[in-house]
């Protein structure tokens, strides 16, 4: 009843918050990670700038060549300039889990605030529809969209988008239920201050850290994923370059000893992807203290 | 000889990745079958301190100082040493006794643990923990055995924990605010029955609680602990009529009292501050209406006044002029402008 | 039962709190029937009065207060201020909003009664905004008014609430209950888990604001000590059932209830020993 609270390290409460917020510039982890991913936005961003040749226009007569001044990682069977393929596919393979994790995450954490809120009738409906969606995996779900709308960009993103709601949902509604539960929210019922507001003003920036969380996370597992519907040959369609397409095409001119082609583009996933999930988890490390 | 003695006790815990004093000077003996009361506000140490001897401190604290039981210092244990002197010589008693039971075990798995880990033998044991229920009020014991901890409210479930520290026959029982989270009748219920077996064993204890009365009433000494500092220590009988330190005077005056309505508390002004905010000066100096130049500079150090202890310049003047009307506290008008 | 019928209306104007024959029974097993946790309370605070209600962890007070500022829905009754009854229908954010002006609520946990992400300025003025038609200027003065009015420095306007104590961001919780000028403030055990100089720091400062703005208290509390010195009258409550009312002083000095006598009994003070409080003495009413 009268409960003091955490007596123990009521004292060292006081030193751990100051830490949250300068502890986070101070992790390598967390530096290095956030290095890589600005240089590939960079990349992606300023890619006419970077790239030394167009990417598209092949070149018959120097097919498979070795790095040299001309072609800073060679050619590839079109004699197509690997480095600026490169360059030009950061755009494509990072737009694509970008919108997912955009779309996901704004759906999820709406659904979320709005089941936490409502309870009852609501909040069941929206939880029993994720159990649903849950059954499914993304990559079926993408396939499934692109048989039935084609395939690009468009259809894998929408489908993955659907498919990763339900995660952020989970996890948002989570917090936001415990958030909802805490006095200073009945505080501002009485108030009297409108649903809504409560919802966008009070909940969503103390849930807001946790969806930037899951958002990073999601992003390297969005990338993977949309890599292999590429390489399956289901996303965008060539001559148009990403990561993943660059696997596959690279992979006829590895039993021709240029196991390169395809290496080059590996690197690139595998370093965008351990970069987001290296961030997320310090970051999901950092608020937990 | 004292059977627990603490000697300059300072302990520092990791934050943010360095060491950071939290208690910082705490000295006291503790008589075979005494109970002392550490008292004071949140950040003081005061449960620190009481872990400290049953070195229970969160991981990488430090600790400096002695802490010796019956003249072996706890702080150079061996693990062997320590396990033992757990299992046979101090108990503990938590503020929370939900969070320090498994609660996947019954009641009578959990009270028969040390007794058979010692090498009793089982019907023994049961035997043994049956008849401590029965001490503490329980009267059906075999049927609460039987139960499991979320089947007991909190006043049975603490009543329960007690039993499990009396029935290694302990020689020192820790109690860290374990009547705080009952309710009033429900912490007579149980602090009956723990000041009863405690006087009846003859067991030394140290009673760590916020709240001065209940400690006056169930122990022979108060220690006042004030950010991380000892700054008094005074029999507990004439705690009311004698406190030494400006503090427990102001902790006395400004605890509201259930017969007399004041027409106003006496309210000590400021925050209570914890051992990590420590400046130059006596501790209390920021919140002492009696402050003078020499308590903002220099650091008061404990010392004997009668039978008591205390940890002020002025101690003597104050009893003076206390004596003179002033015990009521009226002399803590609150500073308007320095505010908790 | 009572010496003056707390229950009752007296003449004169209309009270500023008036609960009569409420119930509330949660939903779920006690043999299907639910959990009744509030049983036909009725109790009315005069303007400018203290009442508080008092009982133990079950007693229905903390459910009390919660129907009382509309945070559950009564199962039956009638709740009034200043004369106006409410009503149970489903409530619009316009009819919050009106009752904001009515009753205000302190909570007990001074750590999580505040948005973390919102300083104190914010929060007081979200209420200002919500109820009053202030400019800017008028706004910032009126929260340097509530401010000093807690008798909390300007320099904590823009802090957040991790920077402020305990005892501070109480403080900010009466000031942001004021700021709706509210005709009843509701503590809600508002002092039980400040350390005890700093309990005694915001009793003084809750009856100099009674003094200051005339404004009604319901305070819920299971401590005795802390009832006697901020309340005119008195309302014990124990499993949803008020069992001894009446003014401060005759409560506490001659209780007639038997658990009244328990909880007073069960209290340490000068002279104090632990006994046993005599559990299932006397549960009539």
């Amino acid at each position: 009843m009268a409960g003091t609270g955490t007596p123990l390290l009521s004292a060292a409460g006081l030193l751990e918050e100051k830490r949250a917020g300068g502890g986070l510039l101070r992790d390598p982890v967390v530096l290095v990670s956030t290095g890589i991913i600005v240089l590939l936005v960079v990349i992606a961003v300023f890619a006419p700038f970077i790239a030394t040749a167009n990417p598209d226009s092949s070149n018959i007569l120097a097919v498979n060549e070795a790095p040299s001044a001309a072609h800073l990682l060679g050619t590839d069977s079109l004699g197509r300039d690997l480095f600026s393929r490169l360059v030009y596919g950061a755009r494509l393979s990072l737009l694509g889990p970008a919108l997912i994790v955009c779309i996901s995450s704004a759906a999820g954490t709406v659904l979320a605030l709005a089941a936490a809120w409502f309870g009852g009738f609501f909040d069941q409906m929206v939880s029993r529809a994720a159990d649903v969606l849950f059954a499914f995996p993304g990559i079926i779900f993408a396939i499934v969209a692109v048989s039935v709308f084609g395939r690009g960009l468009v259809a894998p993103v929408i489908a993955l988008a659907i498919a990763a709601t339900p995660y952020v949902l989970r996890v948002t509604r989570s917090v936001a239920l415990r958030q909802r539960r805490l006095p200073y929210v009945a505080a501002c019922y009485v108030e009297g201050v409108p649903a809504w507001r409560i919802g966008l003003r009070h909940l969503l920036p103390n849930v807001a850290p946790i969806i930037l969380v899951q958002a990073t996370l999601a992003f390297g597992y969005a990338l993977v994923t949309l890599a292999a519907i590429s390489y399956l040959g289901l996303g965008v369609q060539p001559p148009s370059a990403t990561w993943g397409l660059m696997v596959a095409t690279g992979q006829a001119a590895i039993l021709g000893g240029h196991p390169e082609q395809s290496l080059y583009a590996g690197v690139m996933i595998v370093l965008a992807v351990v970069a987001f999930n290296l961030l997320g988890n310090r970051l999901a490390a950092h608020l937990e203290t | 000889m004292a059977i627990l003695h603490l000697e300059h006790l300072a302990i520092d815990l990791q934050t943010a990745g360095r060491l950071r004093r939290v208690v910082h000077d705490v000295t006291f003996r503790l008589a075979e079958g005494e109970a002392v009361g550490l008292v004071g506000e949140s950040g003081a140490g005061k449960s620190l301190t009481s872990r400290a001897v049953i070195r229970l401190l969160p991981d990488g604290a430090r600790v400096h100082g002695a802490i010796l039981m019956e003249g072996r210092s706890i702080t150079d244990m061996s693990r062997e040493s320590l396990r033992s002197y757990r299992l046979s010589e101090v108990a503990m008693i938590f503020q929370d006794p939900r969070a320090h039971v498994n609660p996947v075990r019954r009641v009578g798995d959990f009270l028969t643990e040390a007794l058979v880990e010692r090498g009793e033998d089982r019907k023994k044991a049961l035997e043994i923990v049956t008849g401590l229920l029965a001490t503490v009020g329980i009267e059906d014991a075999e049927r609460r055995m039987r139960q499991y901890p979320h089947e007991l409210s909190g006043g049975l479930l603490q009543r329960v924990m007690i039993a499990a520290a009396l029935s290694i026959s302990p020689k020192l029982l820790l109690a860290d605010e374990p009547t705080t989270a009952l309710d009033v009748t429900t912490q007579s219920d149980v602090m009956v029955h723990l000041d009863a077996q405690r006087r009846g064993r003859g067991l030394a204890m140290v009673f760590v609680t916020h709240d001065l009365e209940l400690a006056i009433a169930v122990c022979d000494r108060i220690a006042v602990l004030y950010a991380g500092h000892l700054v008094e220590d005074s029999p507990a009988a004439h705690l009311h009529e004698k406190a030494l330190h400006p503090y427990t005077r102001g902790l006395l005056a400004s605890r509201p009292s259930p017969t007399l309505r004041r027409e106003r508390l006496a309210a000590i002004p400021g925050r209570p501050l914890s051992g990590l905010e420590v400046q130059e000066g006596c501790v209390f100096c920021s919140r002492c209406a009696h402050a003078q130049e020499r308590c903002q500079k220099e650091r008061p150090v404990l010392r004997e006044l009668g039978d008591a202890r205390v940890a002020c310049h002025r101690a003597e003047e104050l009893l003076e002029g206390g004596r003179s009307g002033g015990a009521d506290g009226a002399e803590f008008e609150v500073r308007v402008g320095d505010r908790g | 039962m009572a010496d003056r019928p707390v229950g009752l209306r007296e003449p004169g104007p209309p009270p500023a709190l008036e609960v009569e024959h409420l119930v509330k029974v949660f939903p779920g097993p006690r043999s299907a029937g639910g959990f009744l946790a509030v049983d036909d309370v009725s109790f009315c605070v005069p303007q400018g009065r203290s009442l508080a209600v008092v009982g133990e962890s079950g007693s229905g007070k903390t459910t009390l207060a919660r129907m009382i500022v509309g945070l559950e829905r009564p199962s039956a009754g009638r709740i009034a201020v200043a004369g106006s009854a409410r009503s149970w229908r489903r409530v619009s954010s316009a009819e919050r909003k009106r009752r904001a002006r009515e009753v205000q609520i302190v909570f007990q946990d001074p750590y999580s009664s505040l948005d973390p992400r919102q300083s104190v300025r914010r929060c007081i003025e979200e209420a200002l905004v919500l109820h009053f038609d202030l400019d800017r200027a008028g706004r910032t003065a009126r929260v340097e008014e509530l401010l000093e009015q807690v008798r909390l420095d300007r320099r904590h306007a823009d802090s957040l609430p991790k920077r402020l104590s305990g005892g501070q961001r109480q403080r900010v919780a009466i000031a942001r209950a004021l700021a709706c000028a509210p005709k009843v403030v509701i503590c809600d055990e508002a002092v039980a888990s400040l350390d005890v100089s700093i309990q005694a720091q915001v009793l003084n400062l809750m009856s100099d604001i009674r003094n200051e703005t005339g404004v009604s208290y319901l305070f819920i509390s299971h401590d005795l000590a802390v009832v006697r010195q901020v309340s005119d009258d008195i309302v014990v409550m124990r499993r949803g059932r008020i069992v001894e009312a009446g003014p401060a002083d005759r409560v506490l000095d001659a209780p007639e209830h038997p658990y009244t006598r328990r909880l007073l009994a069960a209290i340490p003070r000068p002279g104090w020993r632990p006994a046993p409080s005599q559990e299932e003495v006397g549960t009539s009413s």
